[in-house]
Parts: C-alpha cells; sequence; structure tokens
C-alpha cells in the first residue's frame, strides 16, 4: 500500500506542475459560474448552446470567426442538436464562394451543411485593418488557448470597468479587469437587451456570456460529451478489471507462497 | 531451466525451432528466473513497454491523417479532433501518453537509482536505459513541434537555438537544422521524419534493453546477487506477468483520469493558438518533463556553458555506475546514500518547478543553487561515499532470513515490505 | 482431492476464466476505435451530395462530374439511344435491368462512370453497342449502361439522384 500511496504522491505533483503552469500569471482571481459542462458526467445544456450560437451570431460574429466549425456540426450529437432543417435554414443565410463553374469563373451560392461557417473577413490582413490594428481571434478553439479557459472567457466578457484615473488608454483601447496588462482593444460586447432570445430567457449580460461560452467551449471541445461518457465507462471497467486480475494474482501466487 | 535444454513438444514445432529458435526464445521469456522479492517498482519495465507500444500505434494512426505542412499542420490536427472517427479520443491518448510515458520513465530510472541497478555487471543496460531516455527527449520535443502552435513554434525555435551557442559553427549548424533562416515548413517536415523513426530505434534499443537484462538477470531490492533459478527466484511466466499485468492497470486508471478528464492540464494553451513566427508567447516552457533540465540551462549566465551544463546533466547520469563506488547495491543497506538519495529526488523536483518559473530573482538563485547540488551529488557525494559509508549487513538470500531461526533487522523489513507486495 | 478443495479449485478457475474473459472484451473495445478512424471520417460523409447543371447539354452529349471522387456519367440521350435501350429483351441481359428502371426521365440517364469489373473508368460512345466500352478488360455497355459483352459482372451503377429543377439535377 506504501507504494500506492507514494504513487499518489508523484501524480498529485504532477497535476501542480500543469497547474502552477497554467496559473503563474493570472493575478486577478477569474470569476465563477456553474459549467453544466465541467464534472464526471458533464454535458452541454442544449438550449444554452442554442442560445450561445445565437449570440455568437449577432454579436460575436461580425469580427470574429470560428473557421474549423461546418454547419452539420450544429446539428450534430452532443452539440446544440438543432434540427437537420435547422441546420439547413441556418447555412442558407450564408453564401459562399464556389467554383470554378462550366466557364471557369467563381460564383457565390447559399452555404450547405458541409460548409465550415463563413468567415467576417477574407484574410488576417484585412481583420487587422478592420480592427485598428487588433486581431480579432479565431474562436474555434479559443477556449482551449485561454489559461482559465471558459472561466477565462466570462470573466473577460463581464469584466469591463471604468479604467481607474491613474491608467491612461489611448483611442479604441478599453479597461478590463481580467485582461492581461488590463487593456483591450475589443469595446465591451454585449449589453443588456443586444439580442432577444426566442425562447423567453432574459438575456442579461450574464446570462449571454454563459450561453455564448458554452457555446466556444462545445465549439472547442464537441465530443466532450461522448469524451466523459467514455471516460467513465473505461474507468469503471479498469476498475473492475483490476480487481479481477488482483484476485487471479493472489490466486497465482497462493502456489508459492505455500512451497516457501 | 537452461534454454539449451529446451525441446518443442510437437514435431512441427522440433523442425521449425531448429531453423528458426523462436520456440526457445519464447520458452526463455517464460521460464526467464526472477528475483520473488521485485516490488511493485519494478512493474514499470512493462508499464514502458506498454507505453511505447501506444505511442507508436496512436502515432502511426495520427501519421494516416496529419498533415505536415507548415499551412495545414494546425488545421489537421483540428481535422483529426473534430471529424475523423474516435481521432479525439487517439491524440489525446496520444498526447497524454507522452507524460505517462515520462512519469513511468522517472519512476524507472529513480528505481533503479535507489536500488543500485545500474552497479557491475548491469552497466551496460543502465547506459542502454539512459540512450532510450535522451531518445526519448528528442523524440517528445520534436513530437510537441508538429501541431504547430505557438509553443510549438517557439519552443522549436529556442531548443534549435542552443546549437548556436558553439563557437565558429552555431550559426551554419542552426540554419541547416532549420533548412531556413528561420524554423518554418522545412524544419516542421523533417521533425515529422525524425519524430516517425526515433521510435523504432527506441523499440530497437528496448529489445537490446531487454537482451541486456537476460544476461545478468534482475537486480532486487536488497541488491543481491541470487542464484538462478533457485528458491529465490520464480518463472517469468506467469508469476511476474500478472503482477506487471495488474500493475499496468492502475496506472491505466490514471492515464484514462488524464485522456477523459483533463485531457490538456499537462499541455499548454498557448499550443490551441496557430504558430505565428511574428509573436512570441510571453512565457515559454517546455513540457514538464523536460522542466528540470530547462532550469539547468537557465542557471548557467553564459549561453555556451548553460548548453553544455543541460548536456552534461545527463552525461553524468550515463557514467553513473563509475561515479558510484559503493560495492552494496541497494539504498536498503546504506543509510546515509538513502539520506542522499532523496536530497536528490527534492532537487530534481525543486529544479523541475523553477523550471515553470520564470528565471529572475529569488526563483533564479534557487535554481542556481539546485544546479549545483544536483552535480554535487553526482560527481562528490558518490564518488566519496562509496569509501566512507559504513553499510549494514547484507543477507545472502532473499528467502534465508525467513528460513532462517533470527532474521536481521534490515532484511526482515524487507521482507514484510515483499509480503504486502505480493 | 477433498470437496473444500474441489471448490477453491473452481473458484480459482472462475477468476481467471473471468479475468481472461473481461480482458478480452477490454482489447476488442480499445481495438475498435484503431479501426474505425480508417473509415471515412464526417467531413467526408458531409459531401455526399452535388449538383450539376445540365442545361448547356445537348441531346447525344454527355458530360463527367465528380462525386465522393468517383466520375457521374451524365449523358442527354437521342431518341434512337432510347428506342434501343429499350427494345432489348431481357432474356439477353447478363443482368437483367429494364432501361424504365435506369432512367425514370428517359432523356437523361445518370450513372456512375465505374467498370464493375475492377473500378476503371469505361470510354463513351465506344465499343460494339457504340455507348461505354471498358478499355482495361474489354466490357462492353449499352446505351442504358447495361453490361453485354466482356468480363463485368454487373450493370454500371446508378447513383440516388432527383431532378431539383428542369435545370439542376442533384446527385447524392
Amino acid at each position: 500500500m506504501k507504494t500506492f500511496i507514494k504513487l499518489i504522491f508523484f501524480i498529485i505533483l504532477l497535476i501542480n506542475f500543469g497547474n502552477s503552469k497554467l496559473y503563474a500569471e493570472t493575478s486577478q482571481k477569474l470569476l465563477k459560474t456553474d459549467w453544466s459542462f465541467k464534472s464526471f458526467f458533464g454535458k452541454f445544456d442544449r438550449a444554452s448552446l442554442q442560445r450561445g450560437y445565437q449570440v455568437y451570431n449577432e454579436v460575436c460574429s461580425s469580427c470574429h470567426s470560428v473557421k474549423y466549425l461546418s454547419y452539420r456540426n450544429l446539428a450534430e450529437k452532443g452539440g446544440p442538436e438543432f434540427s437537420e432543417a435547422e441546420a439547413k435554414a441556418i447555412a442558407s443565410n450564408f453564401e459562399v464562394i464556389d467554383g470554378p463553374n462550366s466557364t471557369g469563373e467563381m460564383f457565390t451560392r447559399q452555404a450547405r451543411l458541409s460548409d465550415k461557417f463563413v468567415m467576417p473577413y477574407a484574410n488576417d490582413e484585412e481583420a487587422k485593418s478592420a480592427n485598428g490594428g487588433a486581431y480579432p481571434p479565431d474562436m474555434s478553439v479559443l477556449v482551449k488557448a485561454r489559461k482559465g479557459g471558459a472561466d477565462y472567457i466570462y470573466s473577460i466578457l463581464l469584466g469591463y470597468e471604468e479604467a481607474p484615473s491613474d491608467v491612461n488608454l489611448e483611442e479604441g483601447v478599453y479597461y478590463n479587469k481580467y485582461m492581461y496588462g488590463n487593456k483591450i482593444k475589443m469595446s465591451s460586447p454585449l449589453s443588456e437587451g443586444i439580442v432577444e432570445y426566442s425562447d423567453g430567457t432574459k438575456a442579461t449580460k450574464e446570462q449571454m456570456a454563459q450561453d455564448v461560452v458554452s457555446f466556444l467551449m462545445w465549439a472547442a471541445e464537441p465530443h466532450l460529451e461522448q469524451r466523459h461518457k467514455f471516460g467513465f465507462r473505461v474507468i469503471i471497467y479498469l476498475i473492475i478489471l483490476s480487481v479481477l486480475v488482483y484476485f487471479t494474482m493472489k490466486k497465482i501466487w497462493s502456489r508459492i507462497e505455500s512451497k516457501v | 531451466m537452461s534454454d539449451h535444454d529446451y525441446q518443442p513438444s510437437s514435431k512441427l514445432g522440433k523442425w521449425f525451432n531448429d531453423r528458426l529458435p523462436l520456440l526457445t526464445l519464447s520458452n526463455h521469456l517464460r521460464e526467464y528466473p526472477t528475483p520473488k522479492n521485485l516490488n511493485y517498482w519494478w512493474t514499470f519495465g512493462g508499464i514502458l513497454t506498454f507505453c511505447l507500444i501506444t505511442q507508436i500505434v496512436t502515432g502511426v494512426i495520427l501519421g494516416m491523417h496529419y498533415i505536415a505542412h507548415s499551412d495545414l499542420a494546425f488545421e489537421s490536427v483540428e481535422h483529426i479532433m473534430r471529424d475523423v472517427n474516435y481521432g479525439w479520443l487517439i491524440r489525446y491518448v496520444h498526447a497524454n501518453g507522452a507524460s505517462m510515458f515520462f512519469l513511468a520513465v522517472y519512476i524507472h530510472i529513480f528505481r533503479a537509482l535507489y536500488y543500485g541497478s545500474y552497479k557491475s555487471p548491469r552497466e551496460v543496460i543502465w547506459i542502454i536505459g539512459m540512450i532510450i531516455y535522451f531518445l526519448m527527449m528528442a523524440t517528445a520535443f520534436m513530437g510537441y513541434v508538429l501541431p504547430w502552435g505557438q509553443m510549438s513554434f517557439w519552443g522549436a525555435t529556442v531548443i534549435t537555438n542552443l546549437f548556436s551557442a558553439i563557437p565558429f559553427i552555431g550559426e551554419s549548424i542552426t540554419n541547416w537544422l532549420w533548412g531556413g533562416y528561420s524554423v518554418g515548413n522545412p524544419t516542421l517536415t523533417r521533425f515529422f521524419s525524425l519524430h516517425y523513426l526515433l521510435p523504432f530505434l527506441i523499440l530497437g534499443l528496448v529489445i537490446l534493453h531487454i537482451w541486456a537484462l537476460h544476461v545478468p538477470g534482475n537486480n532486487n531490492p536488497i541488491g543481491i546477487e541470487i542464484k538462478k533459478p533457485s528458491k529465490d527466484t520464480v518463472p517469468f511466466h506467469p508469476y511476474i506477468v500478472i503482477k506487471d499485468l495488474f500493475a499496468l492497470l492502475l496506472f491505466l486508471i490514471v492515464f484514462a483520469f488524464f485522456v477523459f478528464y483533463a485531457p490538456n492540464i499537462l499541455g499548454h494553451a498557448d499550443n490551441y493558438i496557430e504558430a505565428n513566427p511574428l509573436v512570441t508567447p510571453a512565457h515559454i516552457v517546455p513540457e514538464w518533463y523536460l522542466l528540470p533540465f530547462y532550469a539547468i540551462l537557465r542557471s548557467v549566465p553564459d549561453k555556451l556553458f548553460g548548453v553544455i551544463a543541460m548536456f552534461a546533466s545527463i552525461f553524468v547520469l550515463v557514467i553513473l555506475p563509475w561515479l558510484d563506488t559503493s560495492k552494496v547495491r541497494s539504498a536498503i543497506f546504506r543509510p546515509i546514500y538513502k539520506q542522499f538519495y532523496w536530497f536528490l529526488i527534492a532537487d530534481v523536483i525543486i529544479l523541475g518547478y523553477m523550471g515553470a518559473m520564470p528565471a529572475e530573482g529569488t526563483y533564479l538563485l534557487i535554481a542556481r543553487i539546485a544546479t549545483v547540488y544536483y552535480f554535487v551529488h553526482f560527481l562528490i557525494i558518490l564518488p566519496f561515499l562509496g569509501f566512507k559509508e559504513k553499510t549494514l549487513e547484507v543477507p545472502l538470500s532473499i528467502v534465508e532470513p525467513v528460513l532462517g531461526g533470527s532474521p536481521k533487522q534490515t532484511s526482515t523489513k524487507n521482507n514484510s515490505n515483499l509480503r504486502e507486495n505480493l | 482431492m477433498s470437496e473444500s478443495d474441489k471448490k477453491k479449485h473452481n473458484r480459482r478457475d472462475f477468476i481467471i476464466t473471468a479475468s481472461t474473459a473481461a480482458g478480452a472484451v477490454g482489447v476488442g473495445a480499445a481495438a475498435w476505435p484503431l479501426i474505425d478512424q480508417m473509415n471515412p471520417d464526417a467531413s467526408v460523409k458531409a459531401l455526399a451530395s452535388t449538383e450539376v447543371d445540365v442545361s448547356a447539354i445537348e441531346p447525344g452529349q454527355s458530360i463527367t462530374v465528380l462525386w465522393r471522387g468517383k466520375p457521374v456519367f451524365i449523358k442527354r440521350r437521342t431518341e434512337e439511344e432510347i428506342n434501343s435501350a429499350r427494345s432489348v429483351d431481357l432474356k439477353d441481359l447478363k443482368h437483367p435491368e429494364r432501361d424504365e428502371d435506369r432512367a425514370k426521365n428517359p432523356e437523361w440517364l445518370v450513372m456512375l462512370g465505374v467498370c464493375t469489373h475492377l473500378g476503371c473508368v469505361p470510354l463513351t460512345n465506344k465499343g460494339d453497342y457504340n455507348a461505354w466500352f471498358c478499355p482495361c478488360h474489354g466490357s462492353h455497355y449499352d446505351t442504358s449502361g447495361r453490361i453485354r459483352k466482356g468480363p463485368a459482372p454487373t450493370n454500371l451503377e446508378v447513383p440516388k439522384y432527383v431532378f431539383v429543377n428542369s435545370k439542376t439535377i442533384k446527385i447524392g
């Protein structure tokens, strides 16, 4: 048993290394909220993901792309689970450039389920020049690309404040409590009632932040639900098998224990 | 049973075995006399074999979907994560498998340090092991470059720039490594090629490692030479196989926890940002398993000597069998060495922690002290200790204290450990 | 062997058998993702359909389009070709299929341009029936794409398709 305790000690150490790395520079304590997708059985809240898509689409998508998502993902299991017809309808609101056609020309057509999400800018340079030199990052894996993950994005969305008097802000720069260096080039994107939820949920800032961050978490980790489900089964299986093998081992070693 | 006595029971088996003695080999592996008092620290050899095979299998699969091109690598990894059937599972197993591999190899190495497994006649096993370890680091480093995230790119830049410390030819060497004037697409494709190749070299060395092990046989917790086969040994199959299997399952539970519930905790968030040659992340750190060496590198103020110190810290392990002058293997009978052993563990952990911290102020000071101590341990303490240390009395056989009327204190302790472990 | 020894023995056998069986199940389950990863992935499956503008095709002409990585022949048949396809006695066919079933709209024949023998692409307006001829091993197809002569076992396959409107065909 002593060996196991030592082993566990090592593992804890290992995790601490991970954590110390992750949080080494986060001085500001992040805002916390209840994420349905945390914990061993964590799942996404479908309605929240659907609302989150709405927030993304109406608020974020004018500057931020999610280039690794396809419209078909909206109807896939473990995601917002729009019906296929709804996802098709969403896709048909966007135009993509296809071609060349038989006469060699590019043409625009309605997006289909198999198309990737349409990006707001043709390339990084256009994105930068349209946003005062700041590049609005692609949000496909944004949650995984930031220390603190979902909590961090949530905190940023709700962390806009009046700048303290000793902080001097240039034109087009805003004060955010949770941003590294407290300066951010994105103005506060959310305001009370900026979207109108079709399911009657009140669009408070906190609600919208929670919904859109859930959506982004799903965008970054679309197989999260399957992963949690598998993980539970795999670990239960391994525990059962370990117990069986433990007794097998006892039996086998008992053959020589008696001889010694 | 001696290998030469073995005769297959069937006629066909005999015919085949006379031409290619695979059956003799398999019989040797089954009958291989193993000390019966091996504790769970000895199961990590089997666990490491499992890790290597898992990495190769998942790696070959990822290679079917991954595109080694600086414009497409990041996207192809996302393709694996999103679209490929079970791609997310295979990639997370591979990525966390690297960490698990290093966790196991560190336990394996520190087990050898504790029980003196590197001492005569096992020096060659140890040196091959160190080469494997070095190749593992190279493989892991190049593998980390492949997703072409920010940490991939800047990690590659920093590590390849180590070679620029070499006087006169440094710059030519870095340009040669990069295939250009900075880390770029040629670097990525050659890293992919080598990342694919090295594991097979490691596999070959593992076979040599086991071969070299089977010549003198296993060391054991009390570190004495034993007669083989004898009452002190058990055949490898089924006794050791089942025990290794049990330990492997426990290890897999930990592994599964990381893969399914914390797949990114050992990685770095910045690596989910696509490589950008114009912006360096605020804080570049290698993967956790390289942190102690990174700390040694940074604690030397001179560029060239920093690199030399880092490589020396590995080389000092290679010559360890000749640095440790003690005739007694196991730390169980070396009360003073045992203390220093735990100091060394603490030292390496401190170095690892400092490697993750910014190299300034107190952190740097601590890292420097820890670096000095690391070398002092191997270059001064170990050689002297062999002459000065008064070791405890070593038993003559593993089973002797059980059979004898009045067991010695130390061996009883060892024996209760043994019982507990069985 | 005493009764209790026997019981003990049975239990040992049981535990070993149970462990082995449970282990085998686990290995099997773990193997599946490693195998399934080679199957068409989600992005490939999503490209199941393609739309083709056929308004520019004159009677007697055919075009070849790519669908799921395979060529698809879209032929606008002449009266003569339709008649010759429809007048064949089914008994003469190696793989009996009515032309009415293969081409719902008699003027348009849509089929995979993949020889059912070993997957080559047949040539158009060639062979004994002046329809399709596979150069690899000499299979002759008639104006309905049915195998008439040569080693191919079945007719050229007709994929699922619909006329979205009079000008556009959606394949898949």
